[in-house]
């Protein structure tokens, strides 16, 4: 027997993986925690898409890599009928999904495979939604059910999605990790063996690397797609080393075990910044970090104690504090690298005098609050106990007397939904790059009732701007009420916007053409090795 | 010897009930639950929540979920991971192989340095050499494995670049692993250096994983020698002209056995106990790791199931303890203990 080295030598056109061939062009990411699996739709985690989407498998859009730029997927273009209702793709011809050892496809893509894809996540019925007792992350919290009410086969290469009501941001939502595109033929074969599971376990896609194994805990290995569509990868291997704590990771880097990584530890930025051969990339992240004002609550409802608290904080300090510097201070509810951003927003400034006189004004002379501080570090907040001390000290000036509040993480999101809390902190990572999902998501009156929106604030003037711009396609239309929207926003102060992070990512400098995604995902199609 | 082994199974019975109880009711009193866990910031509405919860059964009352649980185990199903929707017992054996490999070695650089050390402390009770070992199985003992890790690996990894950072092997290396022991999977596969790796990448887990039950077994080897380097038998040896080497190590050294052999039973706990800090600190992909991860994301089967499994491991190693004592020391079963 020779033992053994993978079957990647199949897969990827005969390429022997041996340790030394290899060497030619395998690149090595140390992600930062093990996939929960590779069906994208399953689950919500930015290291599970990764492994998944943003390797192996393409959308009927995807997001130019570096930009939330919608671009073409698999679906050459696509066409919305006047009424927003219907939203028809045209299929790219002679796009093969993976051949693997489990699976060999016997045509290209077609229409089925896009119907296979969304009914799996929306009808009760499929084998596979009963499978994963409906829980389709994504699909769930974005409430797609009541959004999309049928996907229908036009001809073989033409789809057409039928929706309940018009929404301008479908076509990016298209470009999401949950809508990736799976083979239909695929799904049928495991049915056939029963082996529903490995379609999360053993994926299939269309995407430029496929995937050659996966050792739990410990290694993800993949091989590029020789018969991609689209441009080929210029690596021919690519190796997820799992490498969970941040230091060991810059560990790895230093010792040339790793060719980039994710998620830096703050402390050792400047470390990584001076060590030769790796070069630091940073970009503002798509993020933005927030202390929500629960409005229903009696000593919140006044807009004026909104701001008077809003003018007490002082952000800067927060953003060397906790940020260590890296970090913009936030004046609008969306970042600035997402269209529509109002840079004409004057922020509530830190002034003290102008805190105590607006609650002077409201006829309050202080009063006893709280602040729930997260328990987990989240790329909008890295330390928010600590954020909550300074916030805390911050109203102490102005008399108000808070206390801090915190919960393990399920119960704080759940207790928090559930409008518990006086004030919150909590924050939010862009998934399409649409305004909408920002302000409808976290401000918006439907997300007030479900208690998405922490500041349980539903206001008609803001709610119809976010309507007009959803209900339509003109760009234009939409940025003005968007930026409209973001100028009640300020009026109102429902949340005092903290901060966007900026987002790090140590790459050695024998690595050429890697980009950071606004969206937080990592891509390594493009990328070389010299 | 099998009514004294006989009684020790009668007491599994209840010890058994007691740990499914205990594994059980420990996830679920951590709050928050997989659903919302998994969903994080992306919560599904309260509608779609409950449905959830009611696919999964979470909304049965605990002590029906209980006994089906219960009832499962005992037909041998440990239940599939809510996350990856793996069988429990399936990635259990897929990690386990990966914490043995570990804690044995641990376990053998323990052994061999701890033993020694600690005989020579006694054989050379109050001089320099005996302050010496003692003082630094001390601080062995003292550190926090966590600290001890990276100061490993930034020393010993990052500054003198002799061994790897983390990891089983080379990130580069890929090849079926039919046993699981990567020692022995590296040896099986053509692949040039792939043992080496492996070994390389042992080296830093085990000595960091075996520090405190070196510690500890060098300081129980001392105190055990002393009191049997004191007893009569050993003037007795003394006296007939037997050489220091053979009274040390034929006499007194089997009868210090005992005790020694007590805290090496008691080590495996420690050892696994110690694996879930190693194994996260140089991603060594094992069963502790698993089950951090678990207990983070609130995977109810894996969480309970893998309580079970490692509980058993070290139920059965300290049988096998109970055992040895009967073969080195006949009179231990005889009495019944």
């Amino acid at each position: 027997m020779k033992k053994s080295i993978i079957a990647a030598a199949v897969l990827a056109g005969g390429m022997i993986m041996s340790g030394q061939a290899m060497a030619a062009k395998t690149l090595v990411y140390c992600s930062e925690g093990s996939p929960e699996g590779f069906d994208a739709a399953l689950y919500t985690s930015g290291t599970t898409f990764d492994a998944s989407a943003n390797t192996m498998f393409d959308g009927l859009v995807n997001f130019k890599v570096g930009t939330t730029e919608v671009v073409p997927g698999v679906a050459e273009s696509w066409d919305v009928s006047v009424d927003g209702l219907e939203l028809t793709f045209k299929l790219r011809p002679g796009v093969k999904f993976h051949s693997t050892k489990n699976f060999t496809p016997t045509r290209d893509l077609n229409a089925d495979d896009i119907i296979f894809s969304f009914k799996r996540q929306m009808d009760k019925e499929n084998p596979y939604y009963k499978e994963n007792n409906g829980n389709f992350g994504y699909w769930n919290a974005m409430d797609m059910s009541n959004l999309i009410n049928d996907v229908v086969k036009v001809d073989d290469l033409t789809v057409k999605f039928v929706l309940d009501h018009p929404e301008a941001p479908i076509v990016s939502n298209m470009a999401m990790a949950f809508a990736s595109i799976q083979s239909a033929e695929y799904g049928a074969q495991l049915v056939a063996s029963g082996k529903l599971g490995d379609l999360n376990q053993k994926p299939v896609g269309t995407g430029p690397f496929q995937f050659v194994g996966y050792k739990k805990d410990s290694v993800i290995r993949y091989a590029k797609n020789t018969q991609y569509w689209g441009e080929q990868a210029k690596i021919d291997n690519l190796v997820f080393s799992i490498t969970t704590d941040a230091s060991v990771r810059f560990q790895k880097m230093k010792a040339g075990e790793c060719h980039a990584m994710p998620y830096p530890n703050p402390a050792d930025i400047a470390d990584i910044r001076s060590t030769d051969g790796i070069n630091m990339m940073e970009q503002e992240g798509l993020n933005v970090g927030y202390l929500a004002y629960n409005t229903e609550k009696d000593k919140f409802k006044d807009v004026r104690v909104r701001k008077a608290l809003n003018y007490a904080i002082n952000k800067d300090a927060i953003k060397q504090v906790v940020f260590n510097g890296e970090a913009s201070v936030a004046k609008n509810p969306i970042p600035p690298t997402i269209w529509s951003y109002d840079q004409s927003t004057v922020d509530d400034a830190y002034d003290v005098d102008k805190a105590k006189a607006l609650l002077k004004e409201a006829g309050i002379s202080g009063f006893k609050t709280n602040i729930w501080a997260m328990p987990v570090q989240r790329p909008y907040n890295p330390d928010a106990k600590k954020m909550a001390e300074l916030i805390q000290a911050d109203w102490a000036k102005i008399g108000v007397d808070a206390e801090i509040v915190t919960f393990e993480w399920g119960e704080y999101l759940k207790r928090s939904k559930a409008g518990e809390h006086d004030t919150v902190l909590l924050g939010w990572t862009g998934d399409n790059g649409d305004p909408d999902n920002f302000l409808r998501v976290l401000l918006g009156c439907a997300a007030a009732k479900s208690g998405d929106n922490r500041a349980r604030w539903c206001n008609a003037e803001f709610e119809q701007e976010l309507q007009d711009a959803l209900l339509s396609t003109d760009p234009e239309v939409r940025t003005t009420a968007y930026e409209n929207a973001q100028k009640i926003f300020k009026k109102e102060a429902p949340w005092a916007t903290i901060a966007h992070s900026t987002v790090f990512m140590p790459v050695s400098n024998k690595v050429s053409g890697y980009k950071i995604d606004p969206l937080g995902g990592h891509f390594f199609h493009n990328v070389d090795l010299k | 010897m099998f009514s004294f082994l006989f009684r020790r199974l009668l007491v599994l019975i209840p010890t058994y009930i007691g740990i499914t109880l205990t594994a059980f009711v420990f996830i679920r009193v951590i709050p928050g639950d997989p659903i919302l866990v998994m969903s994080g910031e992306r919560s599904p509405s309260p509608e779609k929540y409950a449905e959830l919860m009611h696919a999964f059964g979470f909304d049965q009352p605990l002590w029906k979920q209980y006994f089906d649980y219960v009832g499962n185990l005992l037909q041998g199903n440990f239940g599939d991971s809510i996350v990856t929707g793996r069988p429990v017992l399936e990635e259990f054996f897929e990690l386990f192989p990966a914490t043995v490999e570990l804690a044995a070695f641990a376990l053998f650089f323990a052994l061999l340095i701890g033993i020694p050390a600690g005989i020579i402390a006694a054989v050379k009770r109050g001089t320099f050499y005996d302050h010496t070992l003692m003082t630094i199985s001390l601080t062995g003992f003292s550190m926090p494995l966590f600290w001890w890790a990276l100061l490993l690996i930034v020393f010993f990894s990052g500054y003198l670049g002799w061994t790897p950072v983390s990891g089983r092997i080379s990130a580069l290396y890929f090849f079926d692993t039919p046993t699981g022991f990567m020692l022995i999977d590296s040896w099986l596969s053509d692949e040039e250096g792939a043992f080496k790796s492996a070994v390389m990448h042992l080296i830093l887990p085990a000595v960091a994983l075996g520090t405190i039950p070196m510690a500890t077994f060098a300081r129980q080897s001392r105190s055990a020698m002393l009191e049997t380097l004191g007893e009569d038998f050993i003037k007795t040896a003394r006296a007939k002209g037997l050489s220091p080497f053979k009274v040390t190590v034929v006499h007194a050294f089997r009868n210090a056995l005992i005790p020694i052999i007590t805290v090496i039973g008691l080590s495996v706990g420690v050892l696994l106990g110690g694996a879930i800090l190693t194994e996260t600190i140089f991603s060594w992909p094992g069963i502790g790791k698993w089950m951090v991860d678990s207990i983070f994301r609130r995977d109810y089967p894996v969480v309970q199931g893998g309580l079970i499994l490692i509980a058993t491991i070290v139920i059965m190693v300290n049988l096998t303890v109970d055992v040895l004592y009967g073969i080195i020391d006949p009179r231990i079963s005889k009495k019944g203990h």
